[in-house]
């Protein structure tokens, strides 16, 4: 169990995103867990051995890194990328929910039902219309609030983005001000506003596929309000082949992001 | 043999559960097992070492580290998790059971053998009953070992070989008191989305067995 599976789970999801849902999701996991797996938590691995306090007194050291450092970065960011990835989880269930009612229908032998047999509704790519449109919308509404809310806890607790060289403490049993030196102070702060770039960017690329959303949402709805019977299908055409190039794409990325485990 | 074995098993549980069981399979998988794995456990990996006594008379924070941590929160966070997911297997044994049953008379028993219906309605219920149970239990175990769900950041301790009462710190007080109450609140979620799918599994079943009496009394 580790980041692998949650790669396993939100792949899933994958094929019923959009283009930019799948630019999101690859952004995610090439530049964000797998840095945080691969480099950040070496980085920060000796956080509390290798901070030194010019005092002898013991227990001092520990109350100051505790002072300083109520949350460690890298737990923190451990926690947004669990959170902000959980939205997707609310599509996959719904589409899950759409293929099960879709089986029942054919199993039924319901003549609405299209499909030839249940391989075919297990392959399916589901459109993001309807009710999937809304639970989607939402889940990208939810990612943004989410990324939001680490960053300013984030910005909020740690008083900004850099990592000090040196903090002063004078917390209970410290016998009086003591220096503290932080380990590896710029490697960190490299670290943070790296990560701090990234989310910014997954915030924007959230923010576009929000607006991409809405913009279909509202084209859609003035051309079916000024629509007659033959232009839908013209409609579909084009977007199945839309379908296809986002398939495409998609595969393409699929083969790049190569499944790690930490 | 790793947490993967849990993750297999309860993707094996996901087949057979209701909507609400789904839910509670993602909560377990992603706030819980992925929090353990990826978070919560490097915070405790070095307690022992990181336990300072002010005192230099060996095996004085033995003692007192033994004293003040009978079992480490991380190691009942791990049992909670696995004895939690437990009950669940009772339902994929007795998935197991009626598929065997049927191959075994070679003829078609049940209308499918996964459905919640009979037998394997009360499984099921008997299986949220004990899931609920169980993680009461070990809220209430962690709530009376440590007193709260509170870490400070300085224990006294006075049991031999301390010469005296001594001070000895904690490691990262306020991080694992931030787990520990992230924890107790997916405690939380779990107990409440378990008794809602009691209830409404309950609900479901007692509507559909007065509807069938009513519709045989008309007949």
């Amino acid at each position: 169990m580790d980041w692998g599976a949650l790669h396993t789970i939100l792949g899933g999801v994958n094929k019923h995103s959009t283009s930019i849902g799948k630019i999101w999701l690859t952004v995610l996991f090439i530049f964000r867990i797998m840095i945080l797996v691969v480099a950040a938590e070496k980085v920060w691995g000796d956080e509390q051995d290798d901070f030194v306090c010019n005092t002898l007194q013991p227990g001092c050291r520990n109350v100051c890194y505790d002072h300083f450092f109520p949350i460690s970065h890298i737990r923190l960011w451990a926690l947004q990328l669990i959170f902000v990835s959980t939205p997707a989880l609310l599509v996959a269930m719904h589409v899950a929910y759409r293929r099960h009612e879709k089986k029942r229908q054919f199993r039924k032998g319901d003549q609405k039902c299209e499909y030839k047999d249940i391989e075919e509704i297990r392959k399916q790519r589901f459109r993001i219309e309807g009710s999937l449109w809304w639970t989607y919308t939402s889940s990208i509404f939810f990612r943004l609030v989410f990324e939001a809310v680490f960053m300013y806890a984030f910005y909020f607790m740690y008083d900004g983005f850099r990592m000090p060289r040196l903090m002063k403490c004078n917390a209970w049993p410290c016998p009086n001000t003591v220096d503290c030196f932080v380990s590896r102070p710029t490697e960190k702060t490299v670290f943070t506003i790296f990560m701090i770039a990234v989310s910014s960017i997954c915030i924007l690329l959230n923010v576009a596929e929000l607006c991409y959303l809405l913009t279909k949402f509202f084209l859609r709805r003035s051309k079916r309000a000024g629509n007659s019977k033959q232009q839908p299908n013209h409609e579909n055409k084009e977007e199945t082949k839309q379908n296809e190039m986002n398939e495409l794409i998609s595969d393409s990325c699929q083969n790049t992001v190569i499944g790690f485990s930490s | 043999m790793s947490w993967a074995f849990l993750r297999d098993l309860l993707s094996g549980v996901n087949k057979y559960s209701t909507g609400i069981g789904r839910i509670w399979v993602a909560v377990v998988f992603m706030f819980r097992l992925l929090v353990y794995v990826a978070a919560a456990e490097n915070i405790w990996k070095r307690e022992h070492d990181e336990f300072e006594c002010n005192i230099k008379q060996p095996g004085c924070e033995n003692v007192c580290f033994d004293h003040f941590f009978p079992v480490s929160h991380i190691r009942l966070w791990a049992l909670q998790l696995i004895i939690v997911s437990t009950p669940s297997l009772l339902v994929v044994f007795h998935v197991a059971y009626r598929e065997n049953r049927e191959k075994q008379h070679n003829q078609k028993l049940y209308r499918n053998p996964g459905k919640i219906d009979g037998g394997l309605l009360c499984t099921y219920l008997i299986s949220l009953i004990l899931k609920t149970g169980l993680e009461i239990f070990f809220l209430v175990l962690f709530y009376k070992l440590y007193n709260g769900f509170k870490i400070p950041r300085l224990v006294k301790c006075d049991i031999k070989p301390c010469p005296n009462t001594v001070d000895c710190y904690i490691s990262k007080p306020t991080e694992k008191m931030i787990f520990l109450y992230f924890l107790v609140a997916t405690s939380c979620l779990c107990i409440v989305l378990n008794l809602s799918e009691l209830s409404y599994l309950i609900f479901k079943y007692s509507i559909k067995c007065y509807l069938k009496r009513h519709m045989k009394k008309q007949q």
